[in-house]
């Protein structure tokens, strides 16, 4: 799990999660990065790994996965992000 | 923290949610020194308001000698400030400001792995910190520009003086900027991108 895996919780979750569980339900109706579920929570990144392992597990949340650093740089990619920047 | 209070759990503002359909996120790591202005350089393109993530590291994993044999590990907890630009409806781009102790930057396991890339944000009173950081980045293959925040106070050298100093090659880009203006940090992330982009032409043809 990276810092910037996406997390959103699964549509309709069961009633029966634990208060952390719960918490990160709340926080990922819509992605949230692990970052910012850590921060929210206030637990180390580590912490927060394992909970959302778990929930991942059990298929409260789903995961979308980062977009990573290759060989060569996707150039579709950095034109897009450089448009992005530009808006700002 | 109480999780039996979690209504009262801070979450991101509406504002700030991403939509559903944002598909993948990328980041980008700011290193630099205590000071530097690596959080003003998040804060001022963040469109969040910046956030801090925390990580706990064990002496041993710290690699500082044990206490003579003793059991006893101090846990030290590492922070970091990160800010979040939304790219396009399916993707998002996260910056990462490192701690103060570069001692501690790449024992975080996942910090610099799969990064887009990284801003080395210098200062100008303290060269000597960025040797010791470019080094790793380079083992690492983590591609990097070098951005000078201009400090009033801070020595001013030209680009090309730098570059001798810090012993750069020349494809490596040096900016000056001034990381409290939003325009300014926008254009070092501009620079980097357009690095990259280089990267991607000039790999492809090898």
């Amino acid at each position: 799990m990276d810092l910037v895996t996406l997390i959103v919780a699964h549509a309709d979750p069961p009633s029966s999660v634990t208060p952390e569980q719960a918490a990160v339900l709340r926080l990922c109706a819509n992605p949230l990065s692990v970052a910012e579920v850590s921060a929210y929570l206030q637990l180390p990144f580590s912490v927060v790994t394992v909970l959302l392992t778990e929930m991942l597990a059990t298929e409260l949340v789903h995961a979308r996965a980062p977009i990573v650093r290759q060989k060569i740089p996707d150039r579709s990619l950095l034109e897009a992000v450089m448009h992005g920047l530009q808006r700002l | 923290m109480d999780f039996n209070g979690s209504d009262t759990i801070p979450g991101p503002r509406t504002e700030d949610h991403l939509p559903q359909s944002t598909q993948a996120a990328a980041k980008i790591v700011i290193v630099g020194g205590f000071g530097v202005g690596k959080t003003t350089m998040v804060g001022s393109v963040s469109e969040i308001r910046p956030l801090t993530t925390e990580e706990t590291m064990t002496e041993a994993g710290i690699g500082v000698d044990d206490n003579y044999g003793s059991d006893t590990k101090t846990a030290t907890t590492v922070a970091m400030d990160f800010g979040r630009i939304r790219i396009t409806e399916q993707l998002v781009l996260y910056l990462f400001g490192t701690p103060g102790q570069e001692r501690f930057w790449f024992l975080w396991n996942g910090l610099f792995e799969g990064a887009l890339g990284a801003v080395v944000l210098l200062d100008t009173r303290r060269l000597e910190v960025s040797f010791d950081v470019m080094g790793r980045l380079e083992e690492r293959g983590v591609p990097f520009v070098v951005a000078v925040n201009t400090f009033p106070d801070g020595p001013r050298y030209s680009v090309e003086d730098l570059r001798a100093a810090l012993d750069l090659p020349p494809e490596v880009p040096i900016v000056e900027c001034d990381a409290r203006r939003r325009a300014s940090s926008r254009d070092v992330l501009m620079t980097l991108m357009r690095f990259l982009h280089s990267l991607a032409l000039s790999g492809s043809l090898t």
